[in-house]
């Protein structure tokens, strides 16, 4: 049995080195994706366009806008006390935010009553100004506790404090998310390729005739592509590290059979694909359709699963990434145990015994 | 005799959905013979070697090879079956040494006996100078020599060949035959599936099928043998499509058929020359030309079709020769 399956996976490794462009594409296009999304792919905004309307003209007033200026997230494109311009200034994109300071803000501040400045935003890009509205919260609670921005709740004056991320970048947000979507597509893809061609070929059933039994066909035909796999999530996390600093707190060990637990999956996954596709198109586009879509969307890469309608989280359930996503960031991110995240391992391993069986059992049928 | 039959069919029946593929199927080949199957596409030959091949359950009756039985011990005919299907199966991004190794592996070969088997396989297959070469590079004939030799790495006592030579130039046609020939020399049973009249001419006996039923099966001079001596007659005349119809309508003929140009007619006897001739030539079918002929396969096997689409729906599924072996 081993020798059998050997012999396929050693044909198949064969394949791999003739098709140097496949193998290359194996390889390459992780990394490729991960420069793409890794530096385009960002939550930070920077360079937004401040008008500073000061109407006050008080040395604490300045300070206030040079706060602002100086926290790096701000270029200022307009500075005035009169607040009329505001209107066009946002109408036409010229500035993505204003900040208004009124008359009695110095003044205020000195008789120790309780001020307020205006914090204009620009709120077509809802996502962008949410951010915008963090930084602006974070700026002005900085430089006084008792300064409030209208709209803001309670008297207390909120203290961040953001642990393990303390900068709030999101290329370390991202990138574990990436490194998810990218093996669920590469394994899912290869494997259901690898299987298909040999149906397109007319060589499947010369394998049948074959004393090689399911097992070992599909043994042999994955572990190479586990291999690619591995060593593909490896470089990217790898990269990510050395591009953006995304650290690697937890243990290399867990991390691994975590990983493997997800790749298990997904190969079971592109295996059972294989047998319900006749021709390498349809096989490709349904693992494309079938893992990139759902991995990016519903998986919690890009959108938080908590914010999703009801019926949305219930699908999300079935998504393999949701649950590698968590226990990966913690292993890269919190450097916690599998303790933090054994039910998500349980979930994995649920979702690749249930691929591998279904596989299984497909393949036994067709084969 | 049952110790040197290897492969037997009986009555066996594969239906899809409401289409029978192979219809009550029986025969029984012998050790060392080369059994040819001839048919057009469509009359069930791919169905019944992947039946014996155990990769299809029949739907009716049994079949064995090498004494296991095809229904139910499939993974022990697989060790003991070589099987070359239609479809080229050979990896064409591989070398031949490395299909060599992978076909053997398959199978489970290793370490030395790998090693004799890969040297056996490419010097049979005449393939030393071209052990490294891709396969896709290798023409056609050395292709179909090299998938013959792949099925034979593991040394099976029963070699099935599914249509082999499909898109072989004539002369490879003929070395590939003389490999057909040197392996029944040696013991082994080939099975063989073909539409060529000719490669069926070099077969030890012949079953014909139509139709998912075995019209015929005896050897090729046995099968010859079901016209009487002269009644095989080829015309040549003017109008050759026209006078068709009217040799058809003429009492004294059994059957007739458009070879090219000309008409091969089988008649009642060979008296019967003289009488067709003439009125052909009254006709206006002239100048005719008739002789007798040997018949060929083809003569038996259009004729055996005949014969069977008249019995129509009658269980007469041998119609032509005889079976050995059948129950």
């Amino acid at each position: 049995m081993i020798r059998r399956t050997l012999a396929v996976a050693v044909k198949e490794l064969l394949q791999l080195k003739r098709d140097p462009r496949s193998t290359l594409s194996l390889l390459g296009v992780p990394i490729v994706l991960l420069l793409i999304y890794g530096f385009a792919l960002s939550f930070d905004v920077h360079h937004i366009r401040l008008a500073v309307i000061d109407q006050d003209g008080t040395q604490a007033a300045r300070d206030l806008s040079q706060a602002f200026l100086e926290s790096g997230y701000f270029d200022l494109v307009y500075q005035g006390t009169d607040p009329r311009p505001l209107d066009h200034l946002l109408d036409d994109g010229r500035a993505q935010a204003a900040v208004v300071i009124p008359y009695r803000y110095g003044a205020d501040l000195e008789n120790g009553r309780p001020t307020t400045v205006q914090f204009v935003l620009d709120g077509s890009d809802s996502q962008m100004a949410t951010t915008i509205l963090g930084y602006a919260r974070q700026i002005v609670t900085s430089i006084s506790p008792t300064l409030r921005l209208r709209g803001a709740e309670g008297p207390v004056a909120p203290l961040p404090l953001v642990w393990y991320n303390p900068d709030l970048a999101s290329s370390r947000f991202l990138v574990p998310g990436l490194v998810a979507f990218i093996l669920m597509i590469t394994t899912v893809i290869a494997t259901s390729l690898s299987v298909v061609r040999e149906k397109e070929r007319g060589t499947m059933e010369s394998l049948r005739a074959t004393p090689l039994v399911a097992i070992e066909l599909l043994l042999g035909k994955t572990l190479p592509y586990l291999l690619l796999a591995s060593a593909s999530a490896a470089g990217s996390l790898l990269l990510a590290n050395i591009l953006f600093a995304v650290p690697i707190h937890g243990s290399l060990l867990w991390l691994g059979a975590v990983t493997l637990l997800f790749l298990l999956g997904g190969l079971g996954w592109g295996v059972f694909i294989s047998t319900l596709a006749d021709s390498q198109q349809v096989a490709f586009q349904m693992s494309l359709l079938s893992t990139m879509l759902p991995t990016l969307v519903l998986s919690g890469f890009v959108f938080p699963i908590s914010s999703m309608p009801r019926a949305v989280q219930l699908i999300t359930h079935i998504i393999p990434a949701r649950y590698y996503l968590v226990a990966l960031r913690g292993i890269v991110l919190k450097g916690v145990g599998p303790e933090y995240w054994w039910g998500q391992a349980v979930s994995l391993g649920v979702f690749a015994v249930l691929m591998l069986t279904l596989a299984m059992v497909r393949t036994i049928r067709s084969l | 005799m049952s110790d040197v039959v290897v492969v037997r069919a009986d009555r066996l029946t594969r239906k899809f959905g409401d289409f029978t593929a192979v219809d009550r199927v029986s025969f029984a080949v012998d050790r060392g013979e080369v059994f040819g199957f001839l048919g057009s596409n469509g009359a069930g030959k791919t169905t019944t070697i992947r039946m014996l091949c155990g990769l299809l359950a029949p739907t009716a009756g049994s079949a064995s090879v090498d004494g296991f039985d095809v229904a139910t011990q499939a993974a022990e005919i697989k060790r003991r079956v070589g099987y070359m299907s239609q479809k080229f199966s050979l990896y064409g991004d591989l070398t031949v040494a490395e299909n060599l190794r992978f076909w053997g592996g398959t199978y489970g070969l290793f370490g030395t006996r790998m090693r004799d088997r890969l040297r056996w396989a490419v010097a049979t297959a005449e393939l030393e100078q071209q052990r490294d070469l891709l396969v896709r590079d290798l023409p056609g004939g050395y292709r179909q020599r090299l998938a013959l030799v792949a099925a034979l790495l593991h040394d099976p006592p029963v070699i099935f060949l599914d249509e082999p030579t499909g898109g072989v130039d004539p002369a490879a046609r003929r070395r590939f035959w003389d490999l057909i020939d040197e392996q029944a020399e040696n013991g082994k049973t080939v099975f063989v599936t073909t539409h060529y009249m000719d490669e069926a001419e070099r077969c030890h006996r012949v079953a014909l099928m139509h139709a998912g039923r075995l019209i015929g099966l005896d050897t090729v001079e046995a099968l010859k043998r079901v016209f009487p001596a002269g009644s095989v007659v080829e015309i040549a005349c003017s109008q050759t499509a026209r006078a068709l119809s009217a040799v058809q309508a003429m009492p004294e003929v059994r059957d007739v058929s458009l070879f090219g140009d000309r008409l091969h007619a089988v008649l009642d006897s060979s008296d019967a020359l003289d009488s067709v001739r003439d009125r052909l030539d009254e006709r206006g079918f002239g100048p005719v030309d008739a002789r007798p002929i040997l018949p060929s396969l083809e003569d038996v096997f259009i004729h055996a079709i005949r014969q069977a689409e008249l019995n129509g729906g009658a269980d007469s599924h041998v119609a032509v020769g005889t079976a050995r072996g059948t129950a």
